[in-house]
């Protein structure tokens, strides 16, 4: 089992859901970056376990190739967090709150 | 010549414009502006239609003996192989209809300087009357079809104005609305006919609105036509019908008597209702053509005549019996022009214009002697107390009666006679029953108004006094004409000078209807047929005269009769139902009123509902369903983040799903 495809995918799918719940349910706009940040680490997961398993080509160049893939996922996070937060910062300062269901000037 | 004759019709314009600018700070003295420009156009027209007449006048083009002055003014809409040209023409039924005009025009003018005089509205009034002069002159001299249109139009206007003078009287203010509507019911049909000439020279390559040449192109042999010409003609004649009130849009005139009496007398006896004749009399080739357009016009014609001779009977307001008279002998002018005697028909429009006109100042004169009361039961014996109204009214009344030698026996036993020598024997029978109704309802009013004795409160008897003398002076020189005009135009018999006149313009259009009715009218014969028509017409206008004096007695030297009045009501109770239908008009406003009105309400309140509910309803339905949708939709729009997310979510979930659903069958 631990030496299959499905146990990494399956782990994958569990944190990808854990994000996705915590990103619907959160109200705190910085646990919500956080659950993006597992589902983006799930897919990573998903997308190396392909890799190791010869998803890409069955040579050690296919493996580099899954992870160059994570490794450009995890710098786009990066760069989508920084952003993210900053916007978090910025309505902080305004509404002074972080729970997203208050920002809800767009109602009216 | 060519450049005095736009002057006609401009001098009464700039009257029109100058007393309607600075009318009010001239007071009592705004009268002499409008006098003099309407004496100015009276000059001009006198020595045009002089020049016409007599033959001096250029020869016309393309004719032989037609002498008529062709002015063009400007071209008014040039649109590239079609332009309409506004131009005035002067032939010699316009000069009949120019004498006309501009006399009695210029006579009134001047009477009403008394009639008017205590008016608040003195310069409004001679402002109208300019207006109305104007219009009317390029009505008869336009010569083209549109512009006939607009100066029909302007002439309606100033009809409205004036009828409505006394606007703060309800029964004007209605009288006149009455009047504008009934003409729009002709004018529509004017309008189409201008419109259907228009396409059909147009389907023959030459589009034109000219009046003679679009006639011309109609009329040709072979001429392929988009539109018939008896409907052509017909439509025409829709507005003729309008405008000179024959049945069944004559209730207007009657209740055009609401207006000031000067313009009774000169829009509503002498001028305006004349113009459907001038038009027919116009397009008299038009109608040539077309047998069956003719036969419509003289039923149509006399049917009016005895219609409106019948309720003129039992009118008591004096001005309505002089008005149902108009209509009558409007119906006779037109039974002349059905008949073919087209000039007949315009023989008669100048005789009528002048002792119509006359009868009409005259009954002014009466009523302002008798302040005001326009009610015949009321008055009575005035024969003693204003001479010179009386002699020129007595003078009318002999001559519309048709009792020679004045004027309405020449032009009404020429009509009575060609209808009979044209083959129109039923005609001329109903045109006999015609003249003796006229000669009696015509002494019935002067027996009532001038013989007998006064029926009116005692004190009043005592300040009744002649008019001034600006009022008089017009009525004697009315009486001239309406004596001495038959004797001029109508003499020598078979042969008069009126028919020397008119014969270039209506010729052409008498040799047609000969040509299509196969018939050739005898040669006039003194001693013969019409010698025997005459004495039959002169006959039937003593038995009316005499009729009418031995129910409403006479006072003239050597005659002298009490009036009946028992005899009368016994008469009127002998014949019930004809005594109330003539009372009642023979019903037609009640009809008018059933089928317009009450009828015409329902309908109307009916559309109103329908546009209210189903048209409305649909278009403020798909309003309020947009409106509505948009309110209850607009809660999906929460504004959080998670909630849109949530959505993300599902759309994700439920796409991914039916793929894994559909890719594992």
């Amino acid at each position: 089992m631990s030496n299959s495809l499905d146990a990494y995918l399956i782990l994958s799918a569990l944190l990808f859901s854990i994000g996705t719940f915590g990103f619907l349910a959160r109200r705190n706009a910085i646990s919500m970056l956080m659950s993006i940040e597992l589902m983006l680490n799930a897919v990573n997961l998903a997308i190396v376990a392909f890799a190791a398993f010869g998803a890409f080509g069955a040579t050690q160049e296919g493996v580099s190739r899954g992870s160059v893939i994570a490794l450009m996922v995890i710098s786009v996070a990066a760069a989508e967090a920084t952003v993210g937060l900053a916007i978090i910062i910025a309505i902080y300062r305004n509404r002074r709150t972080p729970l997203v269901d208050e920002y809800d000037a767009m109602r009216q | 010549m060519d450049i005095l004759i736009p002057f006609i019709a401009i001098l009464p314009f700039l009257g029109f414009a100058f007393t309607a600018l600075v009318g009010r700070r001239l007071g009592k003295q705004a009268h002499w502006i409008p006098v003099l420009a309407v004496f100015g156009a009276w000059v001009i027209a006198m020595l045009a239609s002089y020049l016409v007449l007599s033959g001096q006048a250029p020869l016309a083009e393309g004719s032989e003996d037609l002498h008529a002055y062709v002015v063009p003014i400007y071209e008014w809409i040039p649109a590239g192989a079609f332009t309409i040209e506004v131009g005035f023409f002067v032939d010699p039924l316009t000069a009949c209809l120019l004498i006309v005009v501009t006399t009695i025009g210029l006579l009134v003018h001047i009477y009403s300087i008394g009639y008017m005089g205590h008016d608040p509205g003195y310069w409004r009034f001679f402002a109208y009357l300019n207006l109305f002069m104007f219009s009317m002159l390029l009505l008869v001299l336009a010569d083209n079809w549109l512009v006939v249109f607009v100066a029909w139009e302007l002439v309606g206007l100033c009809s409205y104005l004036l009828i409505g003078f006394w606007f703060k009287r309800p029964s004007a203010a209605l009288a006149s609305k009455k009047a504008f509507l009934v003409n729009r019911v002709g004018d529509v049909g004017f309008a189409l006919g201008i419109m259907a000439i228009f396409a059909s020279t147009l389907a023959l390559g030459r589009p034109t609105l000219n009046i003679r040449l679009s006639i011309e192109l109609l009329t040709t042999e072979g001429a392929v036509l988009l539109v018939p010409l008896t409907i052509i003609a017909l439509l025409v004649f829709a507005g003729a019908m309008g405008k000179s009130a024959q049945f069944p849009l004559h209730v207007w005139l009657p209740d055009a008597m609401e207006g000031p009496t000067p313009v009774s007398a000169l829009i509503h006896a002498a001028t305006m209702v004349n113009a459907g004749v001038y038009l027919v009399a116009r397009a008299n080739q038009l109608f040539a053509h077309s047998l069956e357009a003719m036969s419509i016009v003289a039923g149509i014609g006399i049917f009016t005549a005895i219609l409106a001779a019948s309720i003129a009977f039992t009118q008591t307001d004096i001005k309505r019996v002089l008005a149902y008279s108009t209509l009558s002998q409007l119906g006779y002018m037109f039974a002349a022009l059905g008949v073919g005697a087209f000039t007949a028909a315009i023989f008669h429009l100048m005789a009528h214009g002048f002792f119509k006109g006359l009868l009409f100042l005259g009954s002014g004169s009466v009523i302002h002697a008798v302040h005001d009361e326009q009610d015949m039961r009321n008055m009575g014996g005035l024969r003693q107390k204003i001479r010179i109204t009386y002699v020129t009214m007595l003078i009318g009344s002999i001559a519309i009666a048709g009792i020679p030698p004045l004027a309405g026996f020449f032009s009404k036993d020429e009509i009575l006679a060609e209808a009979f020598k044209l083959g129109f024997q039923w005609i001329w029978l109903i045109g006999l029953v015609v003249a003796i109704m006229t000669a009696f309802y015509m002494f019935r009013l002067v027996g009532l108004t001038f013989w007998g004795d006064f029926r009116g409160p005692n004190e009043l008897w005592d300040k009744i006094h002649e008019s001034p003398r600006i009022m008089t002076i017009p009525l004697i020189l009315l009486a001239i004409p309406s004596i001495f005009l038959g004797l001029l135009l109508g003499l020598p018999f078979g042969d008069s000078r009126i028919h020397h006149w008119l014969a270039p313009v209506f010729d052409e259009g008498v040799h047609t209807i000969e040509e299509l009715r196969h018939v050739e009218p005898p040669p006039f014969v003194f001693f013969g047929l019409d010698g025997f028509l005459i004495v039959v017409s002169v006959a039937a206008a003593l038995a009316g005269i005499i009729a009418a004096w031995r129910l409403f007695g006479a006072e003239l030297p050597g005659i002298r009769i009490s009036p009946r009045p028992e005899r009368v009501r016994q008469l009127s109770a002998r014949l019930p139902f004809l005594y109330r239908a003539s009372l009642n008009k023979w019903w037609f406003d009640d009809l008018n009123h059933l089928l317009f009105i009450v009828i015409g309400g329902r309908v109307a309140a009916f559309l109103w509902w329908f546009d209210r509910v189903v048209v409305d309803g649909t278009v403020n339905g798909i309003g309020a369903l947009t409106v509505g949708a948009g309110r209850e939709l607009r809660q999906v729009q929460t504004g959080r983040v998670q909630n849109y997310a949530l959505g993300i979510a599902f759309g994700l979930i439920v796409m991914a799903g039916s793929y894994l659903i559909l890719a594992g069958r």
